[in-house]
Protein backbone atom coordinates (compact mmCIF):
# COMPACT_ATOMS: atom_id res chain seq x y z
CA UNK A 1 0.00 0.00 0.00
CA UNK A 2 1.55 3.32 -1.00
CA UNK A 3 1.09 6.55 0.94
CA UNK A 4 -1.90 7.71 -1.11
CA UNK A 5 -3.69 4.37 -0.78
CA UNK A 6 -3.02 4.43 2.95
CA UNK A 7 -4.60 7.88 3.25
CA UNK A 8 -7.68 6.68 1.41
CA UNK A 9 -7.90 3.62 3.64
CA UNK A 10 -7.73 5.81 6.75
CA UNK A 11 -10.39 8.18 5.37
CA UNK A 12 -12.71 5.32 4.36
CA UNK A 13 -12.32 3.57 7.70
CA UNK A 14 -13.11 6.75 9.63
CA UNK A 15 -16.06 7.57 7.37
CA UNK A 16 -17.64 4.33 8.61
CA UNK A 17 -17.53 5.70 12.17
CA UNK A 18 -19.81 8.63 11.32
CA UNK A 19 -23.37 8.47 12.57
CA UNK A 20 -26.41 9.47 10.50
CA UNK A 21 -28.28 12.59 11.55
CA UNK A 22 -25.27 14.17 13.24
CA UNK A 23 -23.00 17.15 12.62
CA UNK A 24 -19.30 16.44 12.14
CA UNK A 25 -16.21 18.68 11.99
CA UNK A 26 -13.25 17.58 9.90
CA UNK A 27 -9.80 19.08 10.36
CA UNK A 28 -7.63 20.28 7.50
CA UNK A 29 -5.65 17.68 5.49
CA UNK A 30 -6.29 13.95 5.71
CA UNK A 31 -9.44 14.38 7.90
CA UNK A 32 -11.09 16.40 5.10
CA UNK A 33 -10.74 13.36 2.85
CA UNK A 34 -13.29 11.48 5.01
CA UNK A 35 -16.12 13.56 3.54
CA UNK A 36 -15.58 11.86 0.17
CA UNK A 37 -16.20 8.39 1.59
CA UNK A 38 -19.29 8.77 3.77
CA UNK A 39 -21.56 5.77 3.05
CA UNK A 40 -24.52 6.83 0.90
CA UNK A 41 -27.11 5.76 3.48
CA UNK A 42 -25.53 7.94 6.19
CA UNK A 43 -26.80 11.52 6.33
CA UNK A 44 -24.23 13.70 8.08
CA UNK A 45 -23.66 17.43 7.79
CA UNK A 46 -20.22 18.98 8.14
CA UNK A 47 -19.52 22.08 10.17
CA UNK A 48 -16.97 24.67 9.13
CA UNK A 49 -15.88 26.39 12.34
CA UNK A 50 -15.46 29.74 10.61
CA UNK A 51 -19.23 29.90 10.57
CA UNK A 52 -21.59 27.45 8.91
CA UNK A 53 -23.03 23.95 8.80
CA UNK A 54 -23.51 22.19 5.48
CA UNK A 55 -20.13 22.27 3.72
CA UNK A 56 -20.61 21.32 0.08
CA UNK A 57 -18.12 20.60 -2.69
CA UNK A 58 -15.74 23.20 -4.11
CA UNK A 59 -17.50 25.45 -6.66
CA UNK A 60 -16.63 25.77 -10.33
CA UNK A 61 -14.31 28.69 -11.00
CA UNK A 62 -17.14 30.85 -12.38
CA UNK A 63 -19.33 30.13 -9.34
CA UNK A 64 -16.69 31.06 -6.78
CA UNK A 65 -18.03 33.24 -3.96
CA UNK A 66 -15.54 35.35 -1.96
CA UNK A 67 -17.80 35.03 1.12
CA UNK A 68 -17.97 31.24 1.04
CA UNK A 69 -14.77 29.57 2.23
CA UNK A 70 -14.02 26.73 4.65
CA UNK A 71 -11.89 26.96 7.80
CA UNK A 72 -8.78 26.52 5.66
CA UNK A 73 -9.77 29.51 3.53
CA UNK A 74 -10.56 27.37 0.46
CA UNK A 75 -13.67 28.07 -1.66
CA UNK A 76 -16.60 25.77 -0.91
CA UNK A 77 -20.37 25.74 -1.31
CA UNK A 78 -23.16 25.47 1.25
CA UNK A 79 -25.60 22.59 0.76
CA UNK A 80 -29.39 22.93 0.98
CA UNK A 81 -30.36 22.89 4.66
CA UNK A 82 -27.09 24.55 5.65
CA UNK A 83 -26.95 27.60 7.89
CA UNK A 84 -24.53 30.41 8.71
CA UNK A 85 -23.56 31.86 12.08
CA UNK A 86 -20.88 33.94 13.78
CA UNK A 87 -17.72 32.68 15.53
CA UNK A 88 -19.20 32.88 19.01
CA UNK A 89 -22.17 30.70 18.02
CA UNK A 90 -19.87 28.40 16.05
CA UNK A 91 -17.75 27.66 19.10
CA UNK A 92 -20.84 27.44 21.30
CA UNK A 93 -21.90 24.63 18.97
CA UNK A 94 -18.46 23.06 19.37
CA UNK A 95 -17.89 23.44 23.13
CA UNK A 96 -21.55 22.82 23.93
CA UNK A 97 -21.35 19.24 22.72
CA UNK A 98 -23.44 19.71 19.57
CA UNK A 99 -20.73 18.30 17.30
CA UNK A 100 -21.05 14.52 17.40
CA UNK A 101 -17.61 13.71 16.01
CA UNK A 102 -14.46 15.58 15.09
CA UNK A 103 -11.64 14.11 13.02
CA UNK A 104 -8.20 15.68 13.40
CA UNK A 105 -4.59 15.00 12.59
CA UNK A 106 -1.93 14.62 15.27
CA UNK A 107 1.76 14.98 15.99
CA UNK A 108 1.49 12.66 18.99
CA UNK A 109 -1.22 10.76 20.86
CA UNK A 110 -0.73 8.79 24.06
CA UNK A 111 -2.38 5.86 25.78
CA UNK A 112 -4.36 8.17 28.08
CA UNK A 113 -5.99 9.89 25.09
CA UNK A 114 -3.85 13.01 25.39
CA UNK A 115 -3.31 14.80 22.10
CA UNK A 116 -0.49 17.02 20.82
CA UNK A 117 -1.18 18.50 17.41
CA UNK A 118 -0.42 22.21 17.46
CA UNK A 119 3.17 23.07 18.28
CA UNK A 120 6.76 21.90 18.35
CA UNK A 121 8.90 24.00 20.72
CA UNK A 122 11.60 25.93 18.91
CA UNK A 123 9.79 25.70 15.58
CA UNK A 124 7.49 28.26 14.00
CA UNK A 125 4.11 27.93 15.70
CA UNK A 126 1.07 28.39 13.45
CA UNK A 127 -1.37 28.59 16.35
CA UNK A 128 -4.05 26.26 17.64
CA UNK A 129 -6.88 27.76 15.63
CA UNK A 130 -10.04 25.97 16.69
CA UNK A 131 -8.40 22.63 17.54
CA UNK A 132 -8.34 23.02 21.34
CA UNK A 133 -12.05 23.87 21.43
CA UNK A 134 -12.94 21.04 19.04
CA UNK A 135 -11.08 18.36 20.95
CA UNK A 136 -12.58 19.42 24.27
CA UNK A 137 -16.09 19.96 22.96
CA UNK A 138 -16.84 17.30 20.36
CA UNK A 139 -18.61 14.16 21.53
CA UNK A 140 -16.13 11.84 19.85
CA UNK A 141 -12.54 12.65 18.86
CA UNK A 142 -11.04 10.52 16.11
CA UNK A 143 -7.40 10.94 15.10
CA UNK A 144 -6.38 10.34 11.49
CA UNK A 145 -2.62 10.12 11.01
CA UNK A 146 0.35 8.13 9.87
CA UNK A 147 1.58 5.72 12.53
CA UNK A 148 5.18 6.90 12.28
CA UNK A 149 6.64 10.38 12.01
CA UNK A 150 8.76 11.34 8.99
CA UNK A 151 11.93 10.39 10.89
CA UNK A 152 10.51 6.93 11.60
CA UNK A 153 9.77 7.56 15.27
CA UNK A 154 6.44 6.46 16.69
CA UNK A 155 3.65 8.98 17.18
CA UNK A 156 1.75 6.79 19.66
CA UNK A 157 3.39 7.15 23.03
CA UNK A 158 3.04 6.25 26.68
CA UNK A 159 3.00 9.98 27.36
CA UNK A 160 3.05 12.86 24.88
CA UNK A 161 6.18 15.01 25.20
CA UNK A 162 5.04 17.85 22.93
CA UNK A 163 2.77 20.60 24.31
CA UNK A 164 -0.76 19.24 24.57
CA UNK A 165 -3.83 20.32 22.64
CA UNK A 166 -6.09 18.68 25.22
CA UNK A 167 -6.01 16.06 27.97
CA UNK A 168 -7.79 12.71 27.88
CA UNK A 169 -10.07 13.55 24.97
CA UNK A 170 -9.07 11.16 22.17
CA UNK A 171 -11.44 8.23 21.56
CA UNK A 172 -10.16 6.48 18.44
CA UNK A 173 -6.88 6.48 16.49
CA UNK A 174 -6.82 5.34 12.86
CA UNK A 175 -3.41 5.07 11.19
CA UNK A 176 -1.93 3.45 8.10
CA UNK A 177 -1.11 0.46 10.33
CA UNK A 178 -3.95 0.06 12.80
CA UNK A 179 -7.17 1.11 14.52
CA UNK A 180 -6.82 1.68 18.25
CA UNK A 181 -9.43 2.66 20.80
CA UNK A 182 -8.70 4.61 23.97
CA UNK A 183 -10.54 2.89 26.83
CA UNK A 184 -10.45 3.29 30.59
CA UNK A 185 -8.27 0.18 30.73
CA UNK A 186 -5.79 1.49 28.18
CA UNK A 187 -5.18 1.61 24.45
CA UNK A 188 -6.79 -1.35 22.67
CA UNK A 189 -5.48 -2.55 19.30
CA UNK A 190 -8.64 -3.56 17.43
CA UNK A 191 -7.79 -3.73 13.75
CA UNK A 192 -4.66 -3.95 11.64
CA UNK A 193 -4.08 -2.81 8.07
CA UNK A 194 -3.86 -5.44 5.30
CA UNK A 195 -0.37 -6.89 5.12
CA UNK A 196 0.62 -5.67 8.59
CA UNK A 197 1.21 -7.99 11.54
CA UNK A 198 0.30 -7.38 15.17
CA UNK A 199 3.98 -7.60 15.99
CA UNK A 200 4.80 -4.83 13.52
CA UNK A 201 2.18 -2.58 15.09
CA UNK A 202 3.49 -3.30 18.59
CA UNK A 203 7.07 -2.58 17.44
CA UNK A 204 5.95 0.71 15.89
CA UNK A 205 4.11 1.82 19.01
CA UNK A 206 5.60 3.02 22.28
CA UNK A 207 2.28 3.01 24.14
CA UNK A 208 1.23 -0.17 25.93
CA UNK A 209 -1.24 -1.92 23.64
CA UNK A 210 -3.98 -4.23 24.82
CA UNK A 211 -4.43 -6.71 21.97
CA UNK A 212 -8.13 -7.19 21.26
CA UNK A 213 -9.06 -10.87 21.26
CA UNK A 214 -10.95 -10.70 17.95
CA UNK A 215 -8.51 -8.54 16.07
CA UNK A 216 -9.61 -7.89 12.49
CA UNK A 217 -8.07 -6.60 9.30
CA UNK A 218 -9.19 -3.07 8.41
CA UNK A 219 -11.86 -3.47 5.76
CA UNK A 220 -12.92 -0.49 3.69
CA UNK B 1 -26.29 58.45 16.04
CA UNK B 2 -24.59 56.63 13.20
CA UNK B 3 -22.39 58.66 10.87
CA UNK B 4 -21.74 57.80 7.23
CA UNK B 5 -18.18 58.89 6.46
CA UNK B 6 -15.42 58.32 3.94
CA UNK B 7 -12.73 55.77 4.82
CA UNK B 8 -10.32 58.69 5.24
CA UNK B 9 -12.58 60.52 7.70
CA UNK B 10 -13.35 57.34 9.63
CA UNK B 11 -9.74 56.17 10.03
CA UNK B 12 -8.60 59.69 11.04
CA UNK B 13 -10.08 58.80 14.45
CA UNK B 14 -7.44 56.15 14.93
CA UNK B 15 -4.31 56.94 16.97
CA UNK B 16 -0.93 55.26 17.32
CA UNK B 17 -0.83 52.66 20.08
CA UNK B 18 -4.52 51.83 19.94
CA UNK B 19 -6.00 48.34 20.22
CA UNK B 20 -7.98 47.40 17.14
CA UNK B 21 -10.29 44.43 16.59
CA UNK B 22 -10.51 43.50 12.92
CA UNK B 23 -13.19 41.17 11.56
CA UNK B 24 -12.43 38.43 9.08
CA UNK B 25 -11.15 34.88 8.88
CA UNK B 26 -8.15 34.27 6.63
CA UNK B 27 -9.23 37.35 4.71
CA UNK B 28 -12.90 36.39 4.28
CA UNK B 29 -15.03 39.16 5.81
CA UNK B 30 -12.07 41.49 6.31
CA UNK B 31 -12.64 45.25 5.78
CA UNK B 32 -9.94 45.58 3.12
CA UNK B 33 -10.65 49.22 2.30
CA UNK B 34 -10.36 50.30 5.94
CA UNK B 35 -7.08 48.38 6.35
CA UNK B 36 -5.69 50.10 3.24
CA UNK B 37 -6.64 53.44 4.78
CA UNK B 38 -4.92 52.57 8.08
CA UNK B 39 -1.76 51.85 6.09
CA UNK B 40 -2.13 55.11 4.18
CA UNK B 41 -2.61 57.23 7.30
CA UNK B 42 0.46 55.71 8.95
CA UNK B 43 -1.05 54.45 12.23
CA UNK B 44 1.49 52.33 14.11
CA UNK B 45 2.26 50.46 17.34
CA UNK B 46 -1.16 48.92 17.09
CA UNK B 47 -2.39 45.97 19.12
CA UNK B 48 -4.34 43.73 16.77
CA UNK B 49 -7.17 41.44 17.83
CA UNK B 50 -8.11 39.21 14.90
CA UNK B 51 -8.70 35.53 14.27
CA UNK B 52 -5.44 35.41 12.33
CA UNK B 53 -2.67 37.67 11.05
CA UNK B 54 -3.75 37.10 7.45
CA UNK B 55 -1.47 36.58 4.51
CA UNK B 56 1.32 38.78 3.12
CA UNK B 57 -0.17 41.45 0.89
CA UNK B 58 -3.74 40.63 1.81
CA UNK B 59 -6.24 42.28 4.20
CA UNK B 60 -5.09 42.43 7.79
CA UNK B 61 -1.77 40.88 6.73
CA UNK B 62 -0.81 44.26 5.28
CA UNK B 63 -0.55 45.65 8.83
CA UNK B 64 2.04 42.94 9.46
CA UNK B 65 3.82 43.61 6.14
CA UNK B 66 4.19 47.27 7.06
CA UNK B 67 5.29 46.58 10.66
CA UNK B 68 2.40 48.52 12.20
CA UNK B 69 1.78 45.98 14.94
CA UNK B 70 3.33 45.76 18.38
CA UNK B 71 1.10 43.05 19.79
CA UNK B 72 -1.27 40.45 18.34
CA UNK B 73 -4.09 38.38 19.80
CA UNK B 74 -4.95 35.62 17.32
CA UNK B 75 -5.77 31.91 17.11
CA UNK B 76 -3.76 31.34 13.96
CA UNK B 77 -0.65 33.03 12.54
CA UNK B 78 0.41 30.32 10.09
CA UNK B 79 -0.61 32.36 7.04
CA UNK B 80 1.87 35.15 7.64
CA UNK B 81 5.47 33.98 8.23
CA UNK B 82 6.50 37.38 9.57
CA UNK B 83 4.19 37.11 12.61
CA UNK B 84 5.78 33.81 13.67
CA UNK B 85 9.25 35.18 13.03
CA UNK B 86 8.68 38.30 15.13
CA UNK B 87 7.10 36.17 17.84
CA UNK B 88 10.21 33.97 17.96
CA UNK B 89 12.65 36.87 18.06
CA UNK B 90 10.54 38.62 20.69
CA UNK B 91 10.11 41.72 18.49
CA UNK B 92 6.38 41.42 18.85
CA UNK B 93 4.19 39.92 21.55
CA UNK B 94 1.82 37.30 20.14
CA UNK B 95 -0.87 35.91 22.40
CA UNK B 96 -2.12 32.75 20.74
CA UNK B 97 -5.66 32.18 21.92
CA UNK B 98 -7.96 29.26 21.09
CA UNK B 99 -10.46 30.47 18.50
CA UNK B 100 -13.50 29.84 20.67
CA UNK B 101 -11.90 31.52 23.66
CA UNK B 102 -11.00 34.55 21.53
CA UNK B 103 -14.66 34.89 20.49
CA UNK B 104 -15.91 34.52 24.07
CA UNK B 105 -13.35 36.98 25.51
CA UNK B 106 -14.70 39.56 23.07
CA UNK B 107 -18.29 38.58 23.82
CA UNK B 108 -17.63 38.93 27.57
CA UNK B 109 -16.27 42.45 27.03
CA UNK B 110 -19.24 43.38 24.88
CA UNK B 111 -21.84 41.88 27.18
CA UNK B 112 -20.56 43.36 30.44
CA UNK B 113 -19.28 40.08 31.84
CA UNK B 114 -16.22 39.77 34.07
CA UNK B 115 -14.95 36.83 32.04
CA UNK B 116 -16.04 33.39 30.97
CA UNK B 117 -15.27 29.85 32.14
CA UNK B 118 -14.15 27.48 29.42
CA UNK B 119 -12.85 23.90 29.47
CA UNK B 120 -10.71 24.74 26.43
CA UNK B 121 -7.01 24.82 27.24
CA UNK B 122 -7.17 23.02 30.61
CA UNK B 123 -3.95 21.03 31.07
CA UNK B 124 -2.19 22.86 28.22
CA UNK B 125 0.13 25.86 28.09
CA UNK B 126 -2.95 28.04 27.52
CA UNK B 127 -3.67 27.44 31.20
CA UNK B 128 -0.46 29.18 32.31
CA UNK B 129 -1.13 32.23 34.45
CA UNK B 130 -4.89 31.68 34.44
CA UNK B 131 -7.20 30.89 37.29
CA UNK B 132 -8.68 27.37 37.21
CA UNK B 133 -12.18 27.21 38.63
CA UNK B 134 -13.95 23.92 39.41
CA UNK B 135 -17.69 23.76 38.75
CA UNK B 136 -19.51 20.50 39.53
CA UNK B 137 -16.18 18.68 39.61
CA UNK B 138 -15.07 19.90 36.18
CA UNK B 139 -12.13 22.23 35.60
CA UNK B 140 -12.53 25.47 33.66
CA UNK B 141 -10.16 28.31 32.82
CA UNK B 142 -11.19 31.85 33.67
CA UNK B 143 -10.74 33.79 30.43
CA UNK B 144 -10.91 37.54 30.95
CA UNK B 145 -12.76 40.06 28.75
CA UNK B 146 -10.92 41.49 25.75
CA UNK B 147 -11.91 44.90 24.46
CA UNK B 148 -10.67 47.12 21.65
CA UNK B 149 -10.50 50.87 21.24
CA UNK B 150 -11.70 50.57 17.66
CA UNK B 151 -13.34 47.73 15.73
CA UNK B 152 -12.90 47.63 11.94
CA UNK B 153 -15.62 45.45 10.48
CA UNK B 154 -17.03 44.32 7.18
CA UNK B 155 -20.75 43.91 6.46
CA UNK B 156 -22.64 42.97 3.32
CA UNK B 157 -25.44 45.44 3.90
CA UNK B 158 -26.08 48.24 6.40
CA UNK B 159 -29.01 50.60 6.84
CA UNK B 160 -28.64 54.23 7.89
CA UNK B 161 -29.25 53.25 11.52
CA UNK B 162 -26.19 51.00 11.48
CA UNK B 163 -28.11 47.73 11.42
CA UNK B 164 -25.95 45.12 9.70
CA UNK B 165 -26.36 42.00 7.60
CA UNK B 166 -23.44 39.74 6.72
CA UNK B 167 -23.08 37.15 3.97
CA UNK B 168 -22.22 33.48 4.46
CA UNK B 169 -18.79 32.82 6.02
CA UNK B 170 -17.89 36.52 5.94
CA UNK B 171 -19.79 36.93 9.22
CA UNK B 172 -17.26 35.12 11.47
CA UNK B 173 -15.83 37.49 14.15
CA UNK B 174 -17.55 40.64 12.87
CA UNK B 175 -20.71 40.48 15.05
CA UNK B 176 -18.91 39.77 18.32
CA UNK B 177 -16.30 42.47 17.65
CA UNK B 178 -19.11 44.96 17.00
CA UNK B 179 -20.02 44.62 20.67
CA UNK B 180 -16.49 44.91 22.06
CA UNK B 181 -15.00 48.24 21.02
CA UNK B 182 -15.41 51.87 22.05
CA UNK B 183 -15.71 52.94 18.41
CA UNK B 184 -17.12 50.64 15.74
CA UNK B 185 -16.37 51.42 12.10
CA UNK B 186 -18.08 49.27 9.48
CA UNK B 187 -17.20 48.95 5.82
CA UNK B 188 -20.47 47.97 4.14
CA UNK B 189 -20.83 46.79 0.55
CA UNK B 190 -24.20 48.51 0.41
CA UNK B 191 -25.86 51.17 2.57
CA UNK B 192 -29.65 51.35 2.36
CA UNK B 193 -32.37 53.53 3.91
CA UNK B 194 -33.78 52.72 7.34
CA UNK B 195 -36.61 50.25 6.94
CA UNK B 196 -35.22 48.53 3.89
CA UNK B 197 -33.89 45.62 5.92
CA UNK B 198 -36.49 43.43 7.63
CA UNK B 199 -35.85 43.88 11.39
CA UNK B 200 -36.03 40.12 11.81
CA UNK B 201 -33.16 39.62 9.34
CA UNK B 202 -30.66 41.92 11.06
CA UNK B 203 -27.52 40.20 12.38
CA UNK B 204 -25.92 43.11 14.27
CA UNK B 205 -28.22 45.71 15.82
CA UNK B 206 -27.26 49.27 14.94
CA UNK B 207 -26.88 50.13 18.63
CA UNK B 208 -23.35 48.69 18.42
CA UNK B 209 -22.29 50.68 15.35
CA UNK B 210 -20.85 54.24 15.20
CA UNK B 211 -19.56 54.82 11.68
CA UNK B 212 -20.48 53.39 8.28
CA UNK B 213 -18.19 53.55 5.28
CA UNK B 214 -19.43 52.65 1.83
CA UNK B 215 -17.05 50.31 0.12
CA UNK B 216 -16.05 46.79 -0.66
CA UNK B 217 -16.89 44.65 -3.64
CA UNK B 218 -20.05 42.66 -3.93
CA UNK B 219 -20.44 39.03 -4.81
CA UNK B 220 -23.71 37.17 -5.17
Amino acid sequence: MDKKEARIMIAKRIARELVGGTVVNLGIGMPTLCASYVPKDIDVMFQSENGFIGIGPAPKAEEMDKDCVNAGGSPVTILPGGCCFDSSTSFGIIRGGHIHTTVLGALQVDQDGNLANWMVPGKMVPGMGGAMDLVVGAGRVIIAMEHLAKDGSTKILKKCNLPLTAKNEVDLIVTDMAVMEVTKDGLVLKEIAPGITVEEVVNSTEADLIIFTNIETISV
Amino acid sequence: MVQILSAKQAISKMEDGMTIAVGGFLGCGCPDMLIDEVIKQGCKNLTLICNDSGFPGKGVGKLQDENRLSKVYASYIGGHPETGKQMQTGEMEVILTPQGSLAEKLRAAGAGLGGILTPTGVGTIVEEGKEVIVVDGKQYLLELPLKADIALLKAHKADEKGNLVYRKAARNFNPVMATAADLVIVEAEEIVKAGEIDPDMIHTPGVFVNILVKGGSQNG
